[in-house]
């Protein structure tokens, strides 16, 4: 069968986006969230040898080596990407971020990076890809287990999950989005949406453990997440580079314009929710946990806010690419310095 | 609660001593947040503007306000500017610890004390000065809430009086330490009147201590080695820095805060040339510093002891997947929390072998304010051009100290970047793979994001020459290897040891950072006072030289001088030594905390050398 030849706006085809081919567990949930990266990343046009891919230790960490195969990519420590990713950004401002992390990697050992990356705004791609467990040491609890889940070796879970979508809000992560990796179609648009916004995106995706975690009693299951996820709004992502206009009833959908150019809108389902309210994306996540819930789509966005990089007040151009006489100032300088120590 | 190693005296008979020009020391007893420092450094400062070679030293406690802090401002007609033990001009201004203060001082030694205190009744073989500070301060102060600073420059009016510095020079040395504050000035200048003219008026001299101007002497700048170590970061084009908080580290950061603030913004533009990011812990600051040099900027952090021990795990990614990093460990006494502020060389081994796993790290040692500035601009052509970790081994006495230095001279060299993959090069290697090793020298060519050259993925997991995961054994161990054969490529190109053989001698030194100045004294005393000649080398770089050995040789007995308890550059050393080197060490160790003095080395080697 001969299929005709697929480009994308920079003229790459999709082929130009694949990574290595994955070690991951058949089925798991990563594996389908690798996939939704790629078509993004094809979608938007994104040349790949301008993305950097990061991320920490665990299954989830080992997907950067299955996207975007012609990226630099940087496997760094356990709980620590957020770190590399910031100097990595620093460095280089022209660079587009993705960070792929676990619930393990961020809500323990790396809940303090996580923390102070949401309050920088670093412009980076954070996905969280979230099964309650710790794959890669073989099926342990994680932090964003929740109270009352069964681990398959029979321990069950009483301490209090971390929300990490309540805690990027609350730090001021500027896009805040949980998904689940069995939903494709939200988390390919909550993705590209990511990718044309500048500041930190932090996206909680659902991804169930197939090995270890995907049992009955546990509520991070394929199942359990599929019958107890709400969708908050219907999510539609539309590029700037391309000219469509979506029609819709006065009311029930909202705008947003991201820093690119490129437009969401948000079509209302059930209940009032508008996702530039903090207080309101706040108490939803509340509520939506005391109903047992898992509220999916863009819980908060600020589009505007500077980020880290514009409060540093950089150059324009890469810190890593200016010439020697930008970084070395001239004689003049040294002898006044030295006149002052005199 | 002294930071004094002396015995206390019983005080017999007075002991005039003979005049004494230009070599002897001050010590200044104060509390800490009491505002001493601007007259300190104004004393410091003036001997310079008299060509007088001088140091000062701060003795501080961890503790923002209120507890004893001592400054010892040694002058030395030789320039010896390493602690001298004992104090021979002592200024009491600290009830809680003048009678200690008092009581330790040699015979001969003279007192300037806050007239309350009637240190005079404690000893008769001492000269002292009663000064009614609080009655001097009041008509010049009228700020009562300014006196308790304003006060410390009553004691240098009063110094500048008794030991004959010129008035206008003092004045000169106090505009340019207090530079654009002109109330400050007035403020200060009145009170260093106050001093002087009450010294004038009240106080004949009795001591034999006096300075002297030394004509033409060369000009000297006065600076911390903190300071020095950020002018050579920011001449070697350093862009992004993360740090964290910590003494006696911190202000090598503020330092360069400062400079890059004034030198590194564009004029046109009005925006930085760099990013510094106070980070939320060490682990980060590396982790950021990792990042940065791996899309490829010139990036650096700044820590002490408990930071190093933090960074482990990041400096082993570091070593392993060949990202460079420059790390200025400004070390204090440990382990743990220790003596945070007081000075040691305790960090060799641990940043040495840093992390786990086969690690050796490349490590620069500066004795010098000025190699602080030269070798921060060494630290990162290394590190690029070996990708991989370099730490920059200061100490607080260093670090936070002040020293004189001639002025440092501008970099007449571009910096060195390392191997960077370019189209001609990658035309030239043919297949290029990132942990190749093209040239046999054990250093692969390396590209970055953006630089439009191929890609690879960076892990600390294992490797294969073509940057893919391996758990293969053969690739592990001719990775390893590899990075073995890297290390012995760097061991030529660190800053080589100073050596000074003397023909005949038996007995060598060898040291290295701030110990350098304790022994290069106590080498004139041996000989002169003892007729014991000596060699000395001192070392500047880990890994080290082939000729230290060759050094060891050639003497009978090698006295290897540090700061710590458990001679670590020793313990280094054996590693690569032969049973016949390792049998001629002996060890000179110094660990209380305060800088290292010459008097203490030349007394250890003399017992050890049985002649005492
Ligand atoms: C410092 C350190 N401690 C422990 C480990 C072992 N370790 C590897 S992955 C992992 C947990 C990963 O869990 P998660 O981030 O949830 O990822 P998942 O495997 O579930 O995708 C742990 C504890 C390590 N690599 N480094
Ligand atoms: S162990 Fe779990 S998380 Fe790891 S690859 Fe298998 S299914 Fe995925």
């Amino acid at each position: 069968m001969a299929t005709p030849l697929k480009v994308n706006r920079i003229g790459l085809e999709p082929a130009a986006y694949k990574g290595g081919k994955t070690t991951l567990c058949a089925g798991c949930g990563h594996n389908a969230i690798s996939e939704r990266i790629v078509e993004a990343f094809y979608e938007m046009g994104v040349d790949p040898s301008r993305v950097v891919k990061l991320s920490g230790i665990g299954c989830s960490s080992k997907s950067p080596a299955y996207f975007l195969g012609s990226a630099h990519g940087f496997n760094a420590v356990h709980g620590r990407m957020p770190s590399v990713g910031t100097g990595a950004m620093l460095a280089n401002r022209s660079l587009l971020a993705i960070g792929v992390s676990g619930d393990g990697d961020t809500g323990a050992i790396g809940i303090g990076q996580f923390v102070h990356l949401m309050r920088r705004n670093l412009p980076i791609i954070y996905v969280i890809e979230d099964n309650g467990c710790y794959g890669l040491t073989k099926g342990q609890f994680s932090p964003t287990a929740d109270v009352g889940s069964r681990l398959k070796t029979g321990g069950v879970n009483e301490l209090p999950p971390i929300d990490t979508c309540t805690l990027a809000i609350q730090l001021g992560a500027t896009f805040v989005a949980r998904s689940f990796s069995g939903d494709k179609k939200q988390l390919l648009s909550l993705l590209k949406a990511a990718i044309a916004h500048r500041g930190t995106v932090m996206l909680d995706v659902l991804s169930p453990c197939v090995t270890f975690n995907d049992h009955e009693g546990s509520t991070k299951s394929y199942a359990y997440v599929k019958e107890h996820d709400r969708v908050i709004e219907e999510v539609t992502f539309v590029p700037f580079f391309e000219d469509i206009t979506i029609e819709h009833e006065p009311g029930t959908t909202q705008e947003v314009t991201l820093h690119d150019g490129s437009k969401l809108f948000l079509r209302k389902l059930g209940e009032e929710y508008d996702p530039t309210d903090k207080g309101g994306a706040l108490q939803n996540l509340l509520d939506s946990e005391r109903r047992g819930e898992i509220s999916t789509g863009l819980l908060y966005i600020e589009p505007d806010r500077p980020d880290f990089i514009e409060q540093l007040n950089m150059v324009d151009e890469p810190l890593a690419t200016l010439p020697l006489e930008r970084v070395r100032p001239g004689r003049e300088a040294l002898a006044e310095i030295m006149d002052a120590l005199l | 609660m002294s930071p004094t190693d002396l015995a206390v005296h019983d005080g017999q008979a007075t002991s005039s001593r003979p005049r004494t020009v230009n070599d002897f020391s001050i010590q200044v007893a104060t509390v800490n947040g009491s505002g001493s420092q601007t007259a300190n450094l104004v004393l410091l400062r003036t001997l310079l503007l008299m060509g007088i070679p001088a140091s000062g030293k701060n003795m501080f406690p961890s503790n923002i306000a209120g507890l004893p802090t001592w400054y010892t401002i040694r002058a030395s007609r030789r320039g010896y500017i390493g602690r001298k033990k004992d104090v021979d001009f002592l200024v009491a201004m600290n009830p809680e610890t003048a009678k200690e203060d008092v009581l330790t001082l040699e015979p001969g030694a003279a007192v300037v004390y806050d007239e309350p205190l009637k240190l005079n009744l404690l000893r008769s073989d001492l000269t002292f000065y009663p000064v009614p500070f609080d009655k001097l301060v009041a008509p010049v102060c009228p700020d009562a809430k300014l006196r308790r600073l304003v006060r410390n420059m009553i004691y240098d009016g009063i110094l500048a009086k008794l030991l004959g510095i010129d008035r206008r020079l003092m004045e000169q040395a106090l505009n340019k330490q207090l530079g654009k504050k002109a109330k400050a000035v007035a403020l200060n200048a009145a009170a260093l009147a106050a001093g002087w003219e009450y010294a004038e008026a009240n106080l004949p001299k009795q001591d034999p201590f006096v300075f002297e101007a030394v004509p033409g002497a060369p000009q000297k700048i006065l600076i911390d080695g903190n300071a020095a170590a950020a002018i050579g970061c920011m001449m070697a084009g350093v862009t992004v820095v993360a740090w964290y908080p910590i003494t006696p580290s911190s202000s090598l950061c503020e330092s360069l805060i400062g400079y890059m603030r004034k030198y590194r913004v564009d004029r046109a533009t009005g925006k930085a040339t760099f990013a510094i990011v106070q980070a939320e812990d060490e682990i980060a600051s590396l982790g950021m510093v990792i990042g940065a040099s791996w899309a490829g900027a010139r990036a650096m952090t700044a820590t002490s002891g408990p930071g190093i021990s933090l960074m482990g795990e990041f400096t082993g990614l570091a070593y392993y997947a060949e990202v460079p990093a420059v790390i200025f460990d400004v070390q204090r006494v440990g382990p743990s929390t220790g003596l945070p502020t007081r000075t040691a060389q305790g960090d060799l081994l641990v940043t040495a072998f840093l992390s786990h796993g086969d690690t050796r790290h490349l490590l620069l040692i500066p004795a010098s304010v000025d190699e602080c500035y030269t070798m921060a601009m060494q630290a990162f052509d290394l590190a690029e051009r070996f990708q991989t970790p370099v730490f920059v081994m200061m100490d607080l006495d260093l670090g936070m100290n002040n020293w004189e230095c001639a002025p440092f001279a501008y970099p007449e060299t571009a910096v060195d970047r390392g191997k960077r993959l370019d189209a001609d090069t990658l035309k030239a290697i043919g297949e290029w793979g990132r942990y190749k090793d093209v040239d046999g020298d054990g250093i692969p060519w390396r590209t970055v994001p953006g630089d439009g050259m191929p890609p690879f993925f960076t892990r600390g997991s294992g490797h294969n020459p073509r940057a893919q995961y391996s758990e293969r054994p053969d690739d592990y161990v001719q990775n390893v290897d590899r990075l073995r054969r890297k290390f012995e490529t760097a061991r030529g190109a660190m800053p080589a040891p100073e050596v000074d053989v003397a023909a005949g001698a038996a007995v060598g030194f060898i040291a290295y950072g701030t110990s350098h100045w304790a022994v290069a004294e106590s080498r004139d005393q041996l000989r002169e006072q003892e007729g014991l000649t000596t060699s000395y080398l001192r070392v500047r770089s880990y890994p080290f030289s082939g000729r230290i050995a060759e050094f060891i040789d050639a003497h009978e007995r090698v006295y290897v001088v540090e700061q710590n308890r458990d001679a670590q550059l020793a313990q280094l050393l054996r590693l690569e030594l032969t049973a016949a080197q390792i049998g001629k060490l002996r060890s000179v160790l110094h660990y209380s905390g305060l800088p290292i003095d010459a008097r203490s080395v030349t007394a250890d080697v003399l017992a050890q050398e049985g002649r005492k």
